[in-house]
């Protein structure tokens, strides 16, 4: 290599960095499934499949199956007004797309409870039609689809500002309508990057807690997601139970992470295919 | 009994004339669900109490009743209560959380505590010492808590109910000493203080910092979760001592009349509450280490609690709404610990 | 196209709507309320609950240690990417794949784990003790659960800049007689430094504000390891919606003004790029 590192610098380097990402990372990996199988396999087993842990998991599922189309149709519509117009105020909007990255998932459930609880702004009018929305279902759908919305536009918005957009400039200029644009010309383009951000923001929304946790109202089988049910299980002092069902949420995050090195390693392999301007055009030919 | 010897085909009207017997005003057998707002340390409790109590509904009335549960820090639970959780009954940790629900949301009357026998509390408990095996800081009582070197867990009383009855049960000792008057007890209190390293923010999770983590010399804890620790979580390893003094834990339960209402729960909601008085209920109290309060039930755990010489926040404090604002509001007593230099 | 001179692409009112209805209705709707809530006080009075000693020291706590794990994973991150992106060695891809954990890992887990490493009967944390260093329950402990969840914002903001670097300029530098030290810090690290920066300040929002994780390492002693998210939660226990919703206010202007800051800067160092 001609990059100039000698050998020893070169794994004294790496050598730095592995050990920083075994004590931050990968050592409290290994002690999640150490614990979880502290008590047998079959206590593991049984803790994943008792009936309070299945109905949290069929939450988490049903909450990630609503928030994250919600947030998709919303990602993509921020990131093309962001990305293909300029207009003033762009980075203000910016800023509002980024706000939940940073604002504590305490204040993120607090603000739905100023809302909708009883004494909130919608609250009394709420409750006069029997409407729930807060210490249910929908509450957490909303808190976590707050949480979760910068994820898919922030994935989006980078991509879409670099490839410019000249492509569909083209392809308005040659007659294709705006939908056909954006599904033979866009889309293609940044569609690993889309799925990259859909895999972020699902994993996000399965494993979110501070914020549900607010609103949730911690009914037993019926408002607790997997996050929930496990520190349930840690104050319950099944602690092996409590990390058989989070290594569950980890195996998740795992899965997500597996897809994601797969979806990138497409995303390199058609960046160096398909380069430049030519497919796009034929696709609209076609 | 005698639902057992009939064929099912007429259970539904034994099931009607049963119902109608009670007096409830359910005179269908439709299935029912209430929802028990409760605190932390009372999640096995409650487990066990909600299966007899839908045995014993079922047979009393033919009605069918699923009781669902929700646990967390006692002041959480009533926030939640009062933004809208839809509690049927909520059996908390200190009669102050009722209060609030009372006076902010008017969900239920403020006399609400005299509507059933012994103050609303159908079990009590005191707030005693857990040290390691052999107690090798050979702790008696209170005072040893504020030695030098002595390392105490307790949780932060701003947001644990049992970390409140842990404040007061210590404040009350100190009152009792030779001489002890205010100014004594808040030294005292405040050396306590300053020798606990950890406060977490709900008796469980300070249980799990003395238990699991090994840090501590000593944990003050409600007499229930103590002795569950030993039984659940190491036999043989601590050792419960019993102070001289300490308070008289009342962990109140009320049905939250406004939203039975809505349900129509309101028979069903009061004979849960009222089957937690039955000698039934009280066993089953009893041997999750709550102190019964039926003399016979009593009698037969005696062995289970020691005699300690209990005072009453009412006695001691005035009551809770004043040891609320004295000790526990923001900048009172509690905070004045932590501020340096005041 | 109202405010847009330049496309001829359709559909600008069609996304800005919706863009703007659902930040609207999902963002700034409650966030209005923690304004509106904490309007209840004087000023006088917000100004008291927002100055209180325990506050003040919770923000000292909060922003002390939330630097402090953002200064760590900006040179840990920073190495990190640049060890991912200029080197092959075996387990890379594992690696590079694994930085992502804490981003889908849920807090909760990642505190309760970090706990149980790092007290003094833990894996970590027993071999420390002997050093006579503590983490869990102290500054420390925090410190290190924020660098857990900070750490992937540094390196997958640095990583493709680093990626596009071209190696011939540092060859060229290296050819005119450039020590490797100095190719580094004069032509290397003023490349990356837009993105690191804006990492550093990502990672610092983030830790700003993060609560699952912290409440089981810290110890929550008033004065000394005392988050301000965990005082928000103390201030609802007690009822007091319009002490939360102010000390609320005071996080939310300063996640706020960072993010805009880093967003200016970014927009700025792209038209400086001239794209």
């Amino acid at each position: 290599m001609a990059r100039g590192e000698s050998r020893a610098v070169r794994w004294t380097q790496i050598a730095v960095a592995l050990v920083f990402l075994a004590l931050t990372l990968a050592l409290p990996l290994a002690l999640v499934f150490h614990e979880a199988v502290a008590k047998g396999l079959a206590a593991y087993w049984a803790a994943i499949t008792e009936p309070d842990a299945l109905s949290a998991a069929r939450l988490t599922l049903l909450i990630a199956g609503i928030v994250v189309p919600v947030n998709l149709v919303f990602g993509v519509s921020a990131a093309w007004c962001i990305s293909k117009f300029d207009f003033p105020g762009r980075n203000l909007l910016l800023t509002l797309i980024d706000l939940p990255f940073a604002v504590s998932p305490v204040i993120s459930g607090m603000i739905f409870v100023l809302l909708f609880g009883a004494h909130g702004w919608l609250g009394p009018w709420l409750l006069e039609h029997d409407i729930t929305i807060i210490f249910a279902v929908p509450g957490m759908v909303l808190a976590t689809t707050f949480v979760t919305a910068p994820f898919i536009a922030r994935e989006l918005i980078p991509l879409m500002q670099e490839q410019g957009s000249e492509e569909e400039e083209a392809a308005i200029v040659l007659g294709a309508t705006g939908w056909q644009t954006f599904r033979r010309v866009t889309l293609p383009n940044i569609k690993w990057g889309l799925l990259y951000g859909l895999i972020l923001c699902n994993a996000r929304a399965m494993g979110e807690f501070g914020a549900v946790s607010v609103v949730s109202g911690h009914i037993r089988g019926e408002t607790n997601t997997l996050p929930l049910h496990v520190e349930i299980l840690y104050n319950e002092y099944a602690f092996a139970a409590s990390f058989a069902v989070a290594s569950v949420l980890t195996l998740l995050a795992l899965v997500t992470l597996a897809l994601k090195t797969a979806v990138e390693w497409q995303q390199r392999r058609s960046v160096t295919h398909e380069a430049g301007i030519a497919p796009s055009l034929e696709r609209i030919a076609a | 009994m005698r639902t057992r010897l009939v064929k099912p085909g007429t259970l539904a009207l034994m099931a009607l004339a049963a119902g109608a017997e009670a007096g409830a005003a359910q005179a269908s057998a439709k299935p029912v669900t209430l929802l028990n707002v409760s605190y932390d340390p009372t999640r096995e409790l409650y487990e066990d109490f909600d299966h007899q109590f839908a045995a014993y509904w079922k047979e009393k009335t033919g009605q069918t009743v699923t009781v669902r549960q929700s646990h967390g820090g006692s002041g959480k639970q009533a926030r939640s209560v009062i933004d809208g959780l839809q509690a049927d009954v909520v059996t908390l940790a200190l009669a102050y959380d009722i209060d609030q629900i009372a006076e902010k949301s008017g969900l239920l009357p403020a006399a609400w505590q005299r509507r059933l026998p012994d103050n609303s509390a159908p079990y009590t408990s005191t707030m005693v010492l857990l040290v390691r095996k052999g107690n090798p800081r050979g702790i008696r009582d209170w005072g040893d808590l504020a030695k030098p070197g002595v390392s105490v867990i307790t949780p932060n009383p701003k947001t644990s109910g049992g970390a409140r009855w842990n404040y007061l049960a210590a404040w009350a000792w100190a009152l009792r000493q030779p001489g002890g008057n205010d100014a004594s007890a808040r030294a005292f209190v405040t050396r306590l203080y300053q020798n606990v390293p950890v406060l977490d923010a709900g008796a469980r999770g300070a249980t799990t910092t003395f238990v699991e983590r090994g840090i501590g010399d000593v944990l003050i804890a409600w007499e229930n979760e103590a002795l569950l620790a030993i039984k659940e979580l190491g036999p043989g390893r601590f050792e419960v001592v019993t102070p001289s003094v300490s308070i008289l834990a009342e962990p109140p339960v009320a049905v939250v009349d406004k939203v039975a209402a809505k349900h129509g729960t309101q028979a069903v909601a009061q004979a849960y509450l009222e089957y937690l008085y039955s000698e039934a209920g009280q066993e089953i109290a009893a041997k999750h280490f709550y102190r019964p309060r039926l003399p016979a039930v009593a009698t037969k755990y005696a062995s289970q609690f020691p005699r300690i010489s209990l005072v009453t926040v009412d006695e001691v404090f005035g009551g809770w709404e004043k040891a609320n604002a004295a000790h526990f509001a923001d900048g009172a007593l509690f905070d004045q610990i932590y501020q340096p230099g005041r | 196209m109202p405010g847009t001179s330049r496309s001829v692409l359709p559909g600008f009112g069609l996304s800005l709507g919706i863009t703007c209805t659902y930040l609207g209705l999902l963002v700034l709707l409650p966030l209005a309320t923690v304004f509106t809530r904490s309007a209840e006080l004087t000023w006088p009075g917000f100004w008291d609950v927002i100055t209180n000693p325990r506050v003040v020291a919770s923000y000292r706590v909060t922003f002390g240690t939330s630097l402090l794990a953002a200064a760590v994973n900006t040179v840990f991150g920073l190495l990190v990417a640049w060890v991912l992106v200029r080197y092959r060695f075996p387990g890379r891809r594992l690696i590079d794949a694994m930085v992502d954990l804490p981003f889908a890992l849920p807090t909760a887990v990642a505190g309760i784990a970090l706990t149980t490493l790092y007290a003094p009967n833990g894996w970590l944390g027993g071999a420390l003790e002997r050093f006579g260093v503590k983490v869990a329950y102290t500054w420390l402990g925090i410190t290190v659960a924020l660098v857990f969840i900070g750490l992937p914002f540094v390196v997958r903001t640095v990583q493709p800049v680093l990626d596009d670097l071209e190696v011939e300029v540092e060859e060229a530098a290296a050819s005119l007689g450039a020590g490797r030290w100095q190719t580094f810090t004069r032509v290397v690290l003023p490349s990356v430094a837009p993105a690191l920066l804006t990492g550093f300040a990502l990672a610092f929002a983030r830790a700003i504000g993060e609560y699952g994780s912290v409440v089981f390492i810290s110890g929550n002693m008033p004065m000394k390891t005392e988050i301000v998210p965990l005082l928000i939660i103390t201030k609802l226990e007690q009822f007091d919606y319009a002490g939360a919703t102010a000390v609320a206010v005071v996080m939310l202007v300063a996640s706020f003004g960072l993010l805009l800051s880093i967003n200016l800067l970014q927009w700025a160092a792209r038209r400086r790029a001239g794209v």
